[in-house]
């Protein structure tokens, strides 16, 4: 269905792999607003097996809530007549473990990680990245790729008029290896081909009998070209075609929409770029979930996409605990929680993972847990959204001595945009609590801006926007993106107390000059929709965006915390000592107004 | 924005506790192969039921490189053929230059079958020895479907306690009760004499020397209320990242009724596990906390049973007057009775608006406002 005027009502739905949500858009007085949300279990395990059940249940609550009757003898009424049904059904979807790719290549640092970029564009969780230089041998790759039981194999490698023997090589362990599809047991492995096109030949007849192969350009043509979209676009076609049609009840869930099912992750991510183009902005989006943290970023129009598969709030948390440390969490708490029972309340949190916290205190460990789960997202996304490796550079003198890889393409003071997403920032008691844990874990720099996606709906909007830009955008932006304001950070290092930054802001309500010394951070109001001239003059050790020392001009943002003023250094360092680290938590927090002084509500005696 | 946005649902894991269970456990070979027992056999646990052959790891030489050739040049010196037997240290490929005074050879490292050779890369793919998958009854039963050459069902009359997490495999033996009670902790100085072959069943948190006290006694599983995470992350050799296990090869199998820290096992648990010391029992550690969760479990079979199976997987929402365990701190563990179930949102200590139910503590009798998120229904 192509994009036109007559869409007045859209129901859109997102099957995750635990709760599957609906939302339905209406256009109100000439605008499309998000009119109810409904969720419902998902129903992709026994004893439903059929996706459709917990579709049509989460799609009962939607019209519970907003009156209107949207089914009839199990089926969604299209087009609206009258106060029933409506013009548009999509969906997204992550169930039953979402789109699961295993990605084979020749250079782990070159086509291989070219290829797992393009995995992870499409939406995929990537399994596993075999290479020539993985450090493994033969039957161990063989061995992983039986294990593994993936939906689909990337193979890439090789650019263009280059290396051949070696790309058949790994088309022989594939076929070799002859791994099995998680689903569906009387179909073939898709396999697709994305590697040197002097390869093709060879690389069909090692694979064709075994594997259901397809060909499409080299995903790495040349050193200094990458080409993902070919591959990114027959992922999600075989994702449709393939793993989709095998999941139990989305052959009839796909008769149902009006737009292709798109990997949850491939939606937002769409949505995540559209903004970026729309405003001409560089953007990091973030969705931390129970299970996983996927970042998303636009850096002068390249997209990237990580997926962190073992960070996440409840399912994954005792990993986050593994992979950070108990002391790195409790660096951000100022309480003294007993080490001992805290560990058994993270592993308690892992094995029931819907549980909330019922304390102050067990909120801050939550919180704790969330910035260290984006820090180490966030890095791993850092490291992946990079320069081409392979490229050759002139290097001067000082690379030689430095870090020799290439760099990274998130730059921290030319972004823009943070959008966080995800129960523990979405659903933060406090708005400022979710303005504090993404200022924390991603230490934005210069002049940023923050927001975050109120209720998780970034899926249902991506897919949307493939039949409606105009009602994506338009409930996007008045629904679901909440501004939190922005965040204004000088990059440098000093003794706390010292003079860091001096700031005048004319804002609605006349001028205001102040000055933040290094260690501090300081909160300005300024309500949403309204903006404000700020003269940001660092002191000579600090970096605002226009060289140390240099004054910064900016129009800034307002939101529903305001104008925050972040004079604690970059790269940001808590005291080591611990009265220290307690007595700037405390400061910090208080600034922010980010917990209540006192528990309130009910079991706050307990 | 709808208030729908800020609902909460009840966790109910729906841990099933019964003393009758119709217990069906499907039995899959990995790849077809044979079956060898038919539907009607009766079964003990250990009874082998099929088994396979998997095809051998596959290791690739490198002709072309070892005769210094290239690929193209390789077929006219390989002395094997695709689907050829082939002995460790067996010549496969060989080349002479200048009349045969240069001689090099090209040898299989291992015992196995000639898979494929190629001209385009030079290498030869040599698949070794088969390696042989047996699966066993793993319950004591009965043989009521034959899936083909792949598959068996076993079926049997069963007491059964899920458990909440475990880790390591399956195992089979008696049961043995080392705790008094479900408040009893578990430690080395209960692991008494040879207990070789026995499901150990403890009450409160088992510590980590009492699971290698029981190992070294030949215990093959331990089943107990709880333990300090740092003891399970020791017992298993590392930090538990998520909660996924069941490949653990750790000597014995460890399932825990109710999680982390001081918590007694359920009183109905143990109850049902203590009435049935000295029985044969099976045990299976394997944890999937994810969609498509798997938990652990204990099933003690009972046989020539008569009594109708109460359906699996029956679930009660929350009710006033439902019993439920309070899950998450400062009540953790409470088990409490459920006074009301307000239907408005209410703002509890962190400021959260949820679903709230007012419950009365089993231990103290005290009325507490208690999140609906933080609670789990006690299924009789």
């Amino acid at each position: 269905m192509s994009e036109h005027q007559a869409l007045r009502s859209i129901l859109a739905t997102d099957c995750g792999s635990t709760t599957t949500k609906a939302i339905l858009i209406e256009l109100i007085d000439g605008e499309y607003r998000l009119r109810v949300r409904g969720e419902a279990p998902t129903t992709v395990e026994a004893p439903y097996e059929d996706v459709t059940v917990g579709v049509l249940n989460a799609v009962r609550e939607v019209e519970e809530l907003s009156g209107r009757i949207l089914l009839r003898e199990g089926e969604i009424i299209r087009p609206q007549q009258g106060n029933e049904g409506v013009d548009a059904y999509v969906s997204t979807s992550s169930a039953g473990g979402g789109l699961q790719v295993m990605v084979v290549g020749l250079v782990r640092s070159m086509t291989a990680e070219s290829a797992e970029r393009a995995a992870l564009g499409a939406g995929a969780i990537v399994m596993d990245v075999v290479a020539l230089d993985d450090g493994r041998r033969d039957y161990e790759r063989i061995e992983r790729m039986r294990e593994l039981r993936p939906d689909m194999i990337l193979i890439s490698g090789g650019t263009d008029g280059g290396e051949v023997r070696k790309v058949v090589e790994m088309a022989e362990l594939v076929a070799a290896a002859n791994p099995q599809a998680r689903l569906g047991v009387d179909y073939e492995l898709p396999v697709i081909f994305a590697g040197n096109e002097d390869a093709r030949e060879p690389v069909t007849e090692a694979l064709e009998r075994a594997t259901q192969l397809t060909v499409v350009e080299n995903l790495r043509p040349s050193m200094e070209e990458e080409n993902l979209g070919p591959a990114r676009g027959e992922i999600q076609d075989l994702f449709l075609e393939h793993v989709m049609a095998q999941a139990p009840g989305y052959p009839k869930l796909m008769g149902w929409t009006d737009a292709d099912i798109m990997p949850t992750p491939a939606a937002v991510g769409a949505l995540i770029e559209a903004v970026a183009e729309r405003d001409g902005i560089n953007v990091v989006g973030v969705d931390i979930g129970g299970a996983t943290t996927d970042v998303f970023s636009v850096f002068g129009s390249v997209f990237n996409r990580t997926v962190s598969a073992n960070l996440g709030m409840s399912y994954s948390i005792s990993n986050v605990l593994a992979e950070a440390g108990l002391d790195n969490i409790l660096r951000w708490v100022a309480e003294h929680p007993d080490p001992r029972r805290l560990g058994n309340d993270i592993r308690n949190k892992m094995i029931r993972p819907t549980t909330i916290p019922q304390q102050l205190v067990g909120l801050m460990v939550e919180h704790g847990v969330a910035r260290e789960a984006l820090r180490l997202a966030f890095e791993q996304h850092r490291m992946l959204a990079s320069e081409l490796k392979g490229v050759q550079r002139q290097r001067d003198i000082s690379d030689a001595f430095g870090a020799a890889g290439a760099e990274t393409l998130v730059d921290m003071m030319a972004l823009d945009l943070i959008v966080g997403s995800g129960g523990v920032l979405s659903h933060a008691p406090r708005r400022r609590q979710a303005a504090l844990m993404m200022i924390d874990s991603f230490e934005p720099q210069g002049v940023t801006r923050l927001a975050v996606d109120s209720i998780f709906m970034m899926p249902q909007l991506g897919v949307l926007s493939t039949i409606s830009e105009r009602a994506a955008t338009e409930v996007f932006y008045r629904d679901c993106l909440i501004p939190l304001g922005t965040c204004i950070a000088p990059v440098g290092t000093r003794r706390p107390g010292d003079p860091c930054v001096r700031l005048t802001v004319r804002g609605p309500e006349g001028g205001e000059e102040i000055e933040v010394p290094v260690g501090e951070l300081k909160l300005i109001e300024l309500e949403e929709d309204e903006r404000a001239q700020v003269t940001v003059e660092p002191t000579r050790a600090f970096d605002a965006g226009e060289g140390p020392g240099r004054t910064v001009e900016a129009e800034v943002r307002g939101g529903v915390v305001g104008l925050i003023i972040d004079a604690r250094g970059r790269p940001l360092a808590l005291p080591e000592d611990d009265a220290e680290r307690v007595a700037a938590i405390r400061r910090w927090e208080r600034a922010l107004e980010v917990y209540p002084r006192e528990p309130v509500g009910e079991g706050a005696d307990l | 924005m709808s208030e729908a946005a800020t609902v909460t649902h009840g966790y109910t894991p729906g841990l099933r506790i019964t003393d009758r269970a119709l217990i069906r456990r499907l039995r899959r070979l990995p790849l077809p192969g044979e079956i060898h027992v038919a539907v009607g056999d009766e079964v003990r646990a250990d009874r082998l039921v099929g088994s396979t052959q998997l095809p051998g790891n596959v290791v690739n030489v490198n002709v072309a490189h070892e005769l210094s050739m290239t690929p193209e040049d390789v077929l006219d010196y390989i002395i094997v053929t695709e689907g050829d037997e082939v002995e460790t240290r067996q010549i496969i490929a060989e080349s002479k230059s200048f009349w045969g005074l240069f001689h090099t050879i090209a040898r299989s490292p291992i015992s196995g079958t000639i898979e494929t050779i190629s001209e385009i890369t030079g290498q030869v793919l040599i698949r070794g020895a088969p390696i042989q998958v047996q699966i066993d009854a793993y319950i004591d039963g009965t043989v009521v479907e034959v899936h083909g050459n792949e598959a068996v069902m076993i079926e049997t009359k069963a007491a059964l306690a899920q458990g909440i997490l475990g880790v390591g495999g399956e195992a089979h033996g008696s049961l043995r009760v080392l705790c008094e009670g479900p408040e009893q902790s578990c430690g080395a100085e209960l692991i008494e004499g040879d207990c070789d072959g026995c499901i150990l069943i403890g009450g409160g948190r088992v510590t980590l020397q009492a699971l290698e006290a029981a190992r070294e006694a030949g215990a093959v599983a331990v089943v107990t209320g709880a333990i300090d995470d740092r003891d399970l992350d020791s017992f298993v050799g590392e930090p538990l990242g998520v909660a996924i296990t069941g490949q653990e090869e750790l000597g014995l199998s460890l399932v825990l009724t109710e999680g982390f820290g001081d918590t007694p096992m359920r009183r109905r648990t143990f109850e049902l596990l203590a009435e049935r010391d000295g029985r044969r029992a099976s045990v299976n550690g394997a944890t999937q906390i994810r969609a498509g969760v798997i938990r652990p479990e204990v099933v003690v079979p009972e046989p020539g049973a008569t009594w109708g199976a109460m359906d699996e997987g029956e679930m009660h929402g929350l009710a006033v007057g439902s019993p439920v365990r309070l899950i998450r701190p400062p009540t953790f563990g409470e088990l409490a009775v459920i006074e009301e179930l307000p239907e408005a949102l209410t703002q509890i200590a962190t400021e959260a608006k949820v679903r709230v139910a007012r419950v009365r503590l089993e231990r103290t009798g005290e009325v507490i406002t208690v999140p609906r998120a933080n609670m789990e229904i006690i299924e009789e």
